[in-house]
């Protein structure tokens, strides 16, 4: 048996689900943030997979390249947020951030 | 064992258990730890896929980069050494059940797909043949097609096609854009840092 999409695709699978478990359940804004670089991480590793082994060729990669870009603007934005808001509430933890509700 | 194989099994492993890890662990310290190991561990995976170029670039900007930025988050906005964020255990539980049915979900879905008539019927090629203007030579060596993509020109498509077929566009614009775009997120973010200290200074006098 050789390596092929399945296996690599399964490893995407849990880096997202990973990712969707850490965002929902983290109380710590800066873990909330790890969740979501786990999330665009398991979408990386299918681009490249697809990239790799279907005929698509180099697209794929360059996809996968924004996607790191645009991860890199995220992390900094919101880890100006967490420290706007670290700064206000005197806590990290996302539950006190509560104001806006009804 | 053939080398490429133990390779992947040792990424993988080391991947799925860095993720676990940053779920599973209460310390924010040790989930940024967890996460170098899977994102390093994630670039392992690309060095595997021939995508040379791509797996650099990880190692640099998000391990380099984007980890060491999350590491100075949580050194300033580090709480008291009594202070603990958790999450009650039946959130956990909740959260570990959703999380094992979404992953069955997902797994699932991919055995299902037959790879081979999805290809066929979305590029009109079989999976195993290889890419337009792939050449042994080049396997691996990325760096130059993904430059030349990203300044608009697609020799790896062009090359060899009838002259009639007209040439592939390549990603200038959206290259262009997620430049333009990270220059105003750093002045976004720049500017969210200095609201703060301007909020803290009329607070204190």
């Amino acid at each position: 048996m050789d390596v092929e999409l399945n296996h690599y695709l399964f490893v995407g699978a849990v880096l997202f689900v990973s990712g969707i478990v850490c965002m929902a359940t983290k109380r710590n804004a800066i873990g909330v943030l790890m969740g979501v670089e786990l999330v665009l991480n398991g979408a990386n590793v299918n681009f490249v997979a697809f990239s790799r082994y279907t005929p698509l060729g180099i697209d794929g990669q360059i996809v996968s390249l924004f996607v790191i870009v645009l991860a890199a603007a995220e992390a900094a934005v919101a880890l100006a947020i967490a420290l706007s808001f670290y700064n206000n509430h005197l806590t990290i933890d996302v539950d006190r951030g509560d104001e806006l509700q009804g | 064992m053939t080398g490429e194989r133990f390779l992947f099994l040792l990424f993988a492993l080391a991947t799925c258990g860095g993720a676990l890890g940053v779920v599973i662990s209460q310390n924010v310290v040790r989930m940024a730890f967890s996460l170098v190991i899977a994102l390093g561990s994630t670039s392992g995976l690309f060095f595997l896929l021939h995508a040379d170029f791509v797996a650099a670039t990880q190692l640099l900007i998000y391990v380099g980069g984007t980890l060491v930025l999350l590491i100075f988050g949580i050194m300033l906005t580090a709480s008291g050494p009594y202070v603990r964020i958790k999450t009650s255990p039946a959130d956990l539980f909740l959260a570990a059940g959703v999380g094992f049915l979404v992953l069955f979900m997902i797994v699932g879905t991919v055995m299902d797909v037959d790879w081979e008539q999805a290809s066929i019927k979305l590029t009109g090629r079989a999976i195993a043949e290889k890419p337009i203007g792939y050449n042994e030579l080049g396997q691996g060596n990325t760096a130059r097609t993904i430059a030349l993509g990203l300044i608009g020109s697609r020799p790896d498509k062009d090359l060899g096609q009838p002259a009639e077929k007209g040439l592939s566009t390549g990603y200038l614009l959206p290259f262009e854009i997620v430049s333009v775009h990270l220059l105003v997120v750093l002045i976004g973010a720049a500017y969210l840092a200095r609201a703060r200290r301007r909020v803290d200074s009329s607070a204190d006098s």
